[in-house]
């Protein structure tokens, strides 16, 4: 037992490098520039790549085969992060939060496929490090020497880290920037050019940490989100903007989820309890337990008012006489496409309607109640699992089945909303992936209640429902009346009142609203609707997989959110159905339809950099003017 | 008759005393003026009176009922109006939709989830609007409002709960001359009518000294002065810190 | 030296400044009176870069630097002193400076921790404090100092009297002297007449957001009726 706990303990430090360097590296691009690298996890995934590539290229056998490999793929990293800022992010420092996040989210995409194109789809078997292929042994185990000097790396570079921020001129500008950006300039410092470099160290650390984790794991095409959501929440537990606090988190976490395995499995009550596969459990336990003490971290502080005012949104306008009578043909036309016969067509509307009941649920998040998810698909997953369970485990009825998954994607809402409505901006996103990196993990490792990472199977419905036809009409009208009924909550005094929290919490609360209650309110609401559409999804499909909730599917839905404009109520609609059919189209075109969707992402946001519904208000007043 | 009676209030910020000691009546209808140098303490001081810090000593009671430890929200419904020295709105709702939002608060109708928002308490918005000289303005988007209309949008809003007390941060700051007039006149008009005590912050002389009943005056956290504004424009002390030399004259 | 004109100025939608105009001649100090939010401290920012303009130039040393990011005004000689200090709390009182330093002008030593150590005695006890750990004085003296390392031509000063004790104020108008003496212009923001007439030469009589008098300090003290017009309550 006592070995077993020192093995793991010391597997726990060497897991907590990489991690330390990756959230590092996030954490002081973000500290200077005030955006959050979603691509963090990417240039972490390229590190791994091109390492692989290059130790190849100099010789696997030779030590400098496989340093020079490393150090190298650390450079072309950096190197790549620095040209992101030139050329993308510099661009559109003014733009909108949302934009911006939006242009890392296009680079996710782009370098997911540019890694596939180069190295293609299989899980490449990393080197072992030369002269560090042995294992020493401690207390009668095998440690493997490479993990040894991956211990040692994690405070050799927080030392090296230290120094360059505390003894370098270049170190002494970063934290003044992080501190006040725009007194540095008044001093004759050149922002533009500390940008660039502060980009560089951050994707350089990410290429070292992804480097060096080669020999450990193989390099794949999905550690780039499974990555960054961990480096979230070390930022957000070790506190945004502290190289130290990341680096006490990273070995707190890490430590936590090597105990849960060295403990294993436990008896009580006569029950056994794998603590091995609750290693995220333990993951949220802790970064729950921190934000309720300290909600900016251990180390963190809380963050400076918020910058310059954004774009300013129009009130809402009542629909025009039209609205209503072409929203209910629209449904009516759409009602009537079974009688053209069950093709294509059929499946794909399915998923346009359940999507857009998603995007719209998420859209009331994020534009009424303001507050942005980087993890919705945890709700929109915990309905699709409650509602195949219930009807699979239980025995329920469809419709039973179906009412499970808004009560469980509301309840699972309730619980995490709790703590993210504590926080606000960049750290309840960051919290709210960290939660849904949770519940996917959950999901994916619990094999004998959720079938692990096989899914359920067998979902089809039975009775009426099984018709297809019938099914496709009982999607479009609960969608339909789930989006209705969204957009009666954002004109009621409940959603008006949520904007006023948003547009300003301060006067909110001079005003005797309870600003936390009622965000915490909407923040379930919009998690129920998101399980309803979950519900729809998994009888629809008649299987689900750990993918329904994954960061990928609450990355579709923020695009689908941000494409269709989160200012107008129709656009989550819109959006939904512009990314399926896009999808649908550029997939069945080519193998890159992600690298494809990340290029139009990112010429829009160059292009626009005020919104793709702030360039149609401008051409639309220039079309007025012009009559 | 008092409305507010504030004694001994005091916060210090890492080892900065902002304020010291400070104690103050208010009594109703009364237009109470706070005036000091930028740092002396006025909006640390409002800050407390209105719930978002928390004193480290002293008391606050409005009409006999203790401030300290509300928050914002339960401060509101006593029956405290705020107004702040950079605008607070709902910039993405009309001007009638703010002051609606204050009444529905005040009416507790906001906990609803089908009913349209937009019909509720029109009429009393409206008049709200009238009182503060705005009612041609309940259309327009807040979000792209003057300044001044801004200043008057924000004072609805505080009237809306029918105030006992109104806690009003420089209101004429960033305005037109000829606007800043015109509001003091606004306010003071509002306050001898409907009987509302009010405590405003000005860096504004001629709006001081032309509309409040009395002054106070912070310095580095303390009172040094207080009495008519006569008195306190006869003050040496005053002057020296605040006025400057040419109040000598 | 510094030549502003028709200055307007904005705080997001609110106009501040309206037609500011002002001049500092070479080694001139010049002051700006007025009351607060008379428009002293958007003109200063104006003249940096962080206000943004609706109209007007401004021309340094015959350069035009009206559309200048404010890192290039800063390396052309124009140092600006925040009214609010803004030190960078996190950092000691070296590294504070260590932030402003920019090479040496040609014609000009330049300014080191030492010289300005000379300047300021009471830095020279505490140069690994914190600048979060200071007191307000001393944060005033610092942040001069941090505006020095990047050995400006022309300095401008917004309200270094301040919130500032009395002692204090008088040690700030001796390093306004000494500077002069040193050959650098200054222009400052102020609202305190008994500081302003120790140090300045030339005063502008700032009223909302424009420029109501313009004079030598003596032509002001002669002139009560300027004063009483928009000094005096």
């Amino acid at each position: 037992m006592t070995a077993n706990v020192v093995i793991q303990f010391l597997n726990g430090l060497a897991g907590a490098s990489s991690l330390f360097l990756v959230a590092t590296g996030l954490s002081i691009i973000f500290g200077v520039s005030r955006i959050v690298n979603f691509a963090h996890g990417s240039l972490y995934m390229l590190g791994m790549y091109l390492a692989w590539s290059l130790i190849a290229f100099f010789g696997r056998g030779s030590p400098f085969g496989f340093w020079g490999g490393v150090l190298g793929a650390a450079l072309a990293v950096g190197v790549a992060g620095a040209l992101v800022e030139m050329l993308v992010l510099r661009r559109i420092y003014r733009a909108p939060e949302m934009f911006q996040l939006l242009a890392t989210f296009a680079l996710v995409l782009v370098v997911k496929d540019a890694a596939l194109w180069l190295w293609g789809a299989e899980d490449l078997l990393g080197p072992r490090a030369p002269g560090l292929r042995g294992a020493v042994e401690i207390l009668g185990r095998r440690v493997p020497e490479y993990d040894l000097l991956l211990i040692a790396v994690g405070p050799v570079v927080l030392g090296l880290l230290w120094l360059l921020m505390n003894r370098t001129r270049w170190g002494t500008l970063v934290r003044a920037a992080t501190q006040d950006r725009e007194m540095v300039a008044v001093l004759g410092v050149d922002q533009a050019k500390l940008f660039t470099s502060v980009f560089f160290l951050g994707a350089f650390l990410a290429g070292l940490g992804g480097a060096l984790q080669l020999p450990r794991e193989p390099a794949n095409l999905a550690v780039d989100l499974s990555i960054v959501a961990d480096a979230f929440v070390v930022v957000v537990v070790g506190g945004m903007g502290s190289i130290g606090g990341a680096f006490l988190a990273a070995l707190l976490i890490a430590q936590a989820k090597a105990m849960c395995i060295a403990i294993g499995d436990v008896e009580l009550f006569g029950t056994v309890f794998s603590f091995s596969k609750f290693t995220l459990v333990a993951e949220f336990a802790i970064m729950a337990a921190v934000l309720v003490v300290r909600p900016w971290g251990l180390l963190g502080r809380p963050p400076a008012a918020a910058r310059g005012a954004g774009a300013v949104e129009p009130p809402l306008v009542p629909p025009g006489p039209l609205f209503w009578p072409a929203a209910m043909l629209a449904v009516l036309v759409l009602a009537l496409v079974p009688l053209g016969g069950e093709g294509y067509a059929l499946v794909l509307l399915i998923d346009i309607a359940i999507f857009a009941l998603f995007a719209a649920s998420l859209h009331f998040l994020m534009g009424p109640a303001g507050m942005v998810s980087f993890g919705h698909a945890a709700y929109f997953g915990l309905g699709s699992y409650a509602a195949g369970l219930a009807f699979l485990k239980l025995g329920w009825p469809v419709e039973a089945a179906l009412l499970a998954a808004p009560a469980i994607g509301g309840a699972g809402a309730l619980l995490f909303g709790w703590f993210c409505v504590r926080l606000s901006g960049v750290y309840l996103a960051m919290l709210t992936l960290a939660f849904a990196q949770i519940v996917w993990s959950v999901v994916f490792q619990w094999d004998a209640f959720t079938g692990g990472s096989n899914g359920l199977v067998g979902l089809w419905p039975q009775g009426w429902l099984k018709d297809r036809t019938t099914l496709y009409l009982a999607v479009l009208l609960v969608s339909a009346l789930g989006i209705f009924a969204l957009w009666r909550m954002v004109h009621a005094p409940f959603g008006y009142a949520l904007r006023a929290a948003r547009d300003s919490a301060l006067r909110a609360d001079a005003i005797g609203i309870d600003v936390r209650r009622f965000q915490w309110i909407g923040f379930a609401l919009a998690g129920t609707f998101a399980g309803l559409a979950g519900g729809l999804f998994a009888f629809s499909k008649g299987s689900i997989s750990p993918e329904t909730l994954g960061v990928a599917r609450s990355v579709d839905g923020l695009v689908m959110v941000l494409l269709g404009g989160v200012q107008t109520l129709t656009g989550p609609v819109l959006g939904a159905t512009a990314f399926t059919l896009l999808q649908d189209e550029i997939a069945r075109a080519t193998t890159y339809w992600r690298a494809v969707l990340g290029l139009a992402i990112l010429a829009i946001v160059l292009v626009f950099p005020m919104g793709i519904a702030g360039a149609l208000r401008i051409l639309v007043a220039r079309a007025g003017a012009g009559r | 008759m008092t409305v507010l009676e504030v004694s001994g209030l005091s916060k210090a910020f890492g080892g900065v005393q902002a304020v010291r000691g400070l104690g103050f009546t208010l009594a109703a209808g009364e237009l109470l003026a706070m005036i000091g140098p930028n740092g002396a303490g006025k909006s640390t001081c409002f800050n407390m009176l209105n719930g978002q810090l928390r004193p480290d000593a002293g008391s606050a009671t409005l009409a006999g009922t203790s401030l300290i430890g509300l928050a914002p929200h339960a401060i509101w419904r006593l029956g405290v109006g705020r107004t702040f020295q950079i605008t607070a709105t709902f910039r993405s709702m009309s001007v009638r939709e703010n002051v609606q939002m204050a009444l529905l608060s005040f009416h507790g109708g906001l906990m609803r989830f089908w009913t349209p928002a937009a019909a509720r308490h029109r009429d009393e918005a409206a008049d709200l609007l009238a009182r503060v000289g705005i009612a041609e303005l309940a259309d327009r988007a807040c979000g792209i409002l003057a300044y001044g209309d801004l200043k008057r949008v924000e004072l609805a809003v505080a009237l809306a709960n029918r105030p006992r007390l109104l806690l009003m941060d420089e209101p004429t700051a960033g305005m037109a001359p000829g606007e800043r007039a015109a509001l003091m006149e606004t306010i003071a008009g509002l306050a001898k009518r409907e009987n509302i005590a009010v405590l405003f912050t000005e860096h504004d002389m001629d709006a001081v000294f032309a509309h409040a009943d009395r002054l106070i005056v912070l310095n580095r956290g303390a009172l040094i002065a207080a009495g008519s504004p006569a008195e306190v424009r006869a003050d040496a002390r005053v002057r020296e810190v605040y006025l400057g030399a040419g109040g000598a004259h | 030296m510094l030549v502003a004109e028709n200055l307007d100025g904005f705080y997001g939608r609110a106009q501040v400044l309206f037609g500011m105009s002002l001049s500092v001649g070479a080694g001139e100090v010049v002051v700006l009176l007025g009351r607060n939010g008379a428009g002293k401290s958007t003109t200063l920012k104006s003249l940096v870069g962080l206000v943004e303009l609706g109209a007007g130039s401004v021309a340094f040393e015959g350069t035009r630097i009206e559309r200048l990011p404010s890192h290039r005004i800063a390396r052309l000689g124009i140092g600006y002193v925040p009214e609010d200090r803004r030190i960078f709390t996190d950092l000691t009182v070296m590294e504070n400076l260590e932030v402003g330093r920019q090479p040496a002008r040609a014609g000009a030593a330049p300014w080191t921790p030492e010289r300005l150590f000379d300047l300021f005695p009471n830095l020279a006890a505490m140069r690994d404090r914190p600048g979060g750990r200071m007191s307000g004085g001393e944060q005033q003296m610092l942040t001069i100092a941090r505006t020095l390392m990047g050995n400006p031509r022309l300095v401008l000063l917004d309200e270094p009297s301040e919130g500032l004790a009395p002692v204090i104020v008088e040690e700030m108008a001796r390093t306004i002297r000494t500077l002069k003496a040193e050959g650098v212009s200054v222009l400052l923001a102020e609202q305190n007449l008994h500081f302003a007439r120790a140090v300045a030469d030339r005063a502008h009589v700032v009223e909302k957001g424009r420029s109501r008098f313009a004079g030598t300090m003596d032509a002001l003290m002669g002139d009560a009726a300027a004063r009483a017009a928009f000094l005096e309550v």
